[in-house]
């Protein structure tokens, strides 16, 4: 930056400190006491920061310039990128513990320590929060903006904001973070966090929308890869999701409450249609930016078929946004909104598995690299669970079998499915592919861990995707018996004692999940330190005639 | 600027885009994708033309079919209550002890009461009716307000101190401690003398002993067996619905003990409160 912005930046962020210490001062409550106190550590560790990098001398001063001159012209700035590999795995296994934890809690009461903060109603929305938002939402942003960068041939648009777009994410997920601890909730469900903090992310969103389009509009490809298609989808749809949802007049400027701008069944239908295209747009259309970057590159393949990107991403994002309603199927929702919210999930079918085609497909011609290539088969897996759980998600919307399971622990199944399977998998695929580039190191400190990293995962998710079916369906058929006489046969008492030893197999799936997560923090750390293990091939070759 | 190449593995031309070295193919779009498109966007419009689908100004489209979600909760609801109707009939004009003398209603009586206890009780008395502290077990014969077909069914009808219901069941042991009835020092030796009631022990007498005679025994009888006729639980046994501790006796006395039961029959027909009764006195304790 140049002196006079760097200027201005520290009289902003120094206002910045001083006002949040003065709503400190008036808070009404200990939550936004805290929260304050966070934000202005936060905006005076950043003007200490900025001002002594501010340089005042005569060159600096007389001949003002772009960042980095020198490193300028022809390279990419991959600072951010690394710093959110980092942060991407650090905060995967904040949100796998918890995870794990609150999954435990779930097969052992005891284990809720009769503690508020670590009571399972306060753990499992900072379970969800730190997967999707915190691991999810950082390996998205470190990725988008690497792969924006390379495929537009350009270098970030606006990198000083670039920076503050990274800085603030991790400033609101530790807000929303402790905010859960401390009890506090607007009670939607991933949209939790209170006024001030959905006030913070929109700034924050914004500026990461500028930053993406203007680094697209720099551009020196003529046309738009397809990746980015999905990158700018994911943070317009995200934007507007996210202000509507969080819409609410707060009780007091110096207090933590508020009241939701909609009541009865349109905030639930609000609240869904947030709910379900976060799913769709952060979970998916983002997710599949990053597997239509990392699979042609991994496997060193043309992407399979450009007429199916085109149909499938303009199918997918006009069908995925009309179909929230089916989370209120046989609740006081009309009727005709449950029929819409159905049939949209249904048509919803091909569009999502365009993407899984144009994933898989794209390895014809290199499908024996499977063989030798762990990030690759994890990149392919996480495509393999993506076409499962789009499959499974219109059929689970169709109101008759939604019957069965809704309210169960099949929904859980089909989430975990869904993120551990799709998201967290093509995350750590891209995490392999990134850290021996980002670090210049010619590849993983070991390949072999990798490998075991993929099978403990993905038997980890087979665990407890597969003992959540078995629990949802058995869930669901137990509430729903009747007798011969036409009476109910089980109370809830009884169906909760039968779930038991499926909830102790899924706390141990969960645990393998992790365990993968942390053999992968350890060969990061390695490859990060510039070193290489002395590994066996994860295939061994197969000579024809030995 | 774009040069269309031919892949040489799969023969498909290229659409000669190139970005950061990754080249995509001209490839048309697989067939059984598109059909099963459209044949998934079919479906959708056959859909919405049977069921309520368009939103309308006043109101919406209501499909060929006539479906409603709350017209399918209902029939399903008149379904399995026509199938129930007959033998709900009998239960309703039968007394207590014809359903019991009849095989075939007591089995549906008893069924019935044991999914109605499954929505209603286990809050409560446990899913077990096991019972727990200040709720009483079900399953021993020991009862507070009588243990007999009628008296149960007396008590899920009416409640136990439930202000609402005139018929209510009304015991009000005084709480000697709180209305300095007695002093700590008496209610002390009270506790004494009831423990040692229930240990079937030889009681000692003095303090204790004239202390029951005096403000106990015209409810819970000279030697603590309780009256069913004024809910005054027995006091010779070792089931306690609060505890035998001395702390928790001592807490009893002083305090005095007036958990509430609700009254069901504002909130469940006549029938289903018979086989309530029913379930709860085949429990194991029923007289």
């Amino acid at each position: 930056m140049d002196p006079l912005s760097t200027v201005f930046a520290v009289a902003l962020s120094g206002i910045a400190t001083l006002l949040t210490l003065y709503f400190a001062s008036q808070a009404q409550d200990t939550i936004f006491f805290v929260h304050m106190i966070i934000f202005a550590l936060a905006a005076g560790l950043f003007t200490i920061y900025l001002a002594r990098k501010c340089d005042f001398s005569r060159e600096q001063m007389a001949t003002p310039q772009g960042d980095d001159p020198g490193s300028y012209q022809g390279t990419y700035s991959d600072g951010i990128v690394r710093l959110g590999v980092i942060a991407t795995i650090f905060w995967g296994i904040v949100g796998f513990t918890v995870g794990v934890v609150i999954a435990f809690q779930l097969a052992f009461p005891a284990l809720n320590f009769d503690l508020p903060f670590t009571n399972f109603g306060r753990l499992r929305p900072l379970h969800t929060s730190a997967v999707i938002f915190a691991f999810g939402g950082n390996a998205l942003i470190a990725t988008s903006l690497y792969i924006v960068q390379r495929t537009c041939r350009v270098r970030l648009a606006f990198e000083p904001l670039a920076w503050f777009v990274f800085w603030g994410y991790q400033l609101f997920i530790v807000l929303a973070a402790t905010g859960y601890l401390m009890g506090s909730t607007q009670a939607k469900e991933y949209a939790e966090p209170e006024w001030y903090v959905d006030l913070w992310l929109t700034v924050v969103w914004v500026a990461y929308l500028l930053v993406f389009m203007m680094t697209l509009m720099r551009r020196k490809e003529p046309h738009i890869y397809v990746a980015n298609w999905f990158f700018l989808s994911f943070i317009v749809t995200v934007a507007m999701l996210h202000v509507v949802n969080g819409l609410a007049l707060p009780v007091s400027p110096f207090g933590s409450h508020s009241y939701a701008a909609f009541s009865g069944v349109q905030s639930a239908l609000v609240q869904w249609w947030y709910g379900h295209n976060a799913v769709g747009f952060f979970l998916t259309a983002g997710f599949l930016g990053m597997m239509y970057y990392f699979i042609p590159k991994q496997a060193n393949r043309p992407v399979y078929s450009y007429r199916l990107s085109i149909i499938h991403f303009w199918s997918l994002i006009f069908l995925y946004i009309w179909a929230g309603p089916h989370h209120l199927h046989y609740t006081a929702l009309p009727d005709w909104a449950q029929t819409l919210g159905m049939v949209f999930s249904v048509m919803l079918w091909m569009p999502s598995w365009g993407g899984m085609i144009n994933g898989l497909m794209t390895l014809s011609g290199a499908w024996d690299k499977l063989r030798t290539d762990p990030i690759l088969r994890m990149l392919v897996a996480s495509v393999a669970f993506y076409g499962m759980s789009t499959f499974e998600g219109p059929l689970m919307s169709i109101r008759s079998v939604n019957g069965l399971s809704h309210y169960t622990d099949w929904t859980i199944g089909h989430v975990h499915s869904g993120a551990l399977g799709w998201n967290a998998l093509i995350s750590f695929g891209a995490i392999y592919y990134l850290a021996p580039k980002l670090w210049s190191r010619r590849e993983m400190y070991s390949l072999r861990l990798i490998n075991w990293h993929f099978w403990i995962a993905t038997l980890g998710i087979v665990i407890y995707a597969a003992s959540m079916w078995v629990s949802g369906i058995t869930q669901g058929l137990m509430w729903r018996e009747y007798n011969a006489d036409g009476f109910l046969v089980y109370s809830f008492a009884e169906t909760v004692l039968i779930l038991h030893p499926f909830y102790v197999m899924r706390a141990v799936g969960g645990l393998m999940f992790l365990f993968g997560a942390w053999i992968m923090a350890y060969n990061v750390w390695r490859t990060i330190r510039g070193e290489r293990r002395v590994d066996q091939p994860v295939s061994e070759v197969i000579t024809v005639g030995a | 600027m774009t040069k269309n190449e031919i892949d040489e593995i799969s023969g498909t031309e290229t659409t000669g885009h190139d970005w950061d070295g990754i080249r995509e193919l001209d490839t048309p779009m697989p067939r059984w994708w598109l059909w099963t498109f459209y044949a998934c966007i079919l479906f959708s419009l056959v859909y919405v033309i049977l069921y309520p689908a368009i939103p309308l100004v006043n109101g919406a489209t209501k499909g060929w079919l006539g479906y409603s979600t709350r017209i399918e909760l209902k029939n399903s609801i008149d379904v399995a209550l026509d199938e129930q109707k007959e033998s709900r009939l009998k239960i309703e004009n039968a007394s207590l002890a014809e359903i019991k003398a009849d095989p075939t209603l007591l089995s549906f009586a008893q069924a019935g009461g044991r999914a109605a206890f499954k929505v209603n009780c286990i809050q409560c008395h446990g899913s077990g009716a096991e019972g727990s502290k200040g709720n009483p077990n079900l399953n021993d014969d020991d009862w507070l307000w009588g243990g007999s077909l009628e008296t149960i069914h007396q008590t899920i009808l009416h409640g136990i101190r439930y202000e609402q219901d005139d018929d209510t069941r009304l015991s009000q042991m005084p709480a000697f401690g709180t209305d300095e009835l007695l002093t700590p020092a008496e209610i002390d030796a009270v506790a004494d003398y009831v423990i040692s009631l229930s240990k079937a022990e030889t009681p000692p007498g003095g303090e204790g002993a004239d202390l029951f005679a005096a403000n106990c025994a015209s409810c819970h009888g000279e030697n603590g067996g309780g009256n069913p006729e004024m809910g005054a639980p027995a006091l010779n046994d070792q089931i306690w619905l609060y505890g035998g501790s001395k702390e928790t006796v001592v807490e009893s006395i002083t305090k005095s003990r007036r958990a509430v039961m609700p009254a069901w029959a504002a909130r469940l027909d006549a029938a289903t409160i018979k086989q309530l009764a029913i379930y709860v006195h085949g429990l194991g304790g029923g007289q």
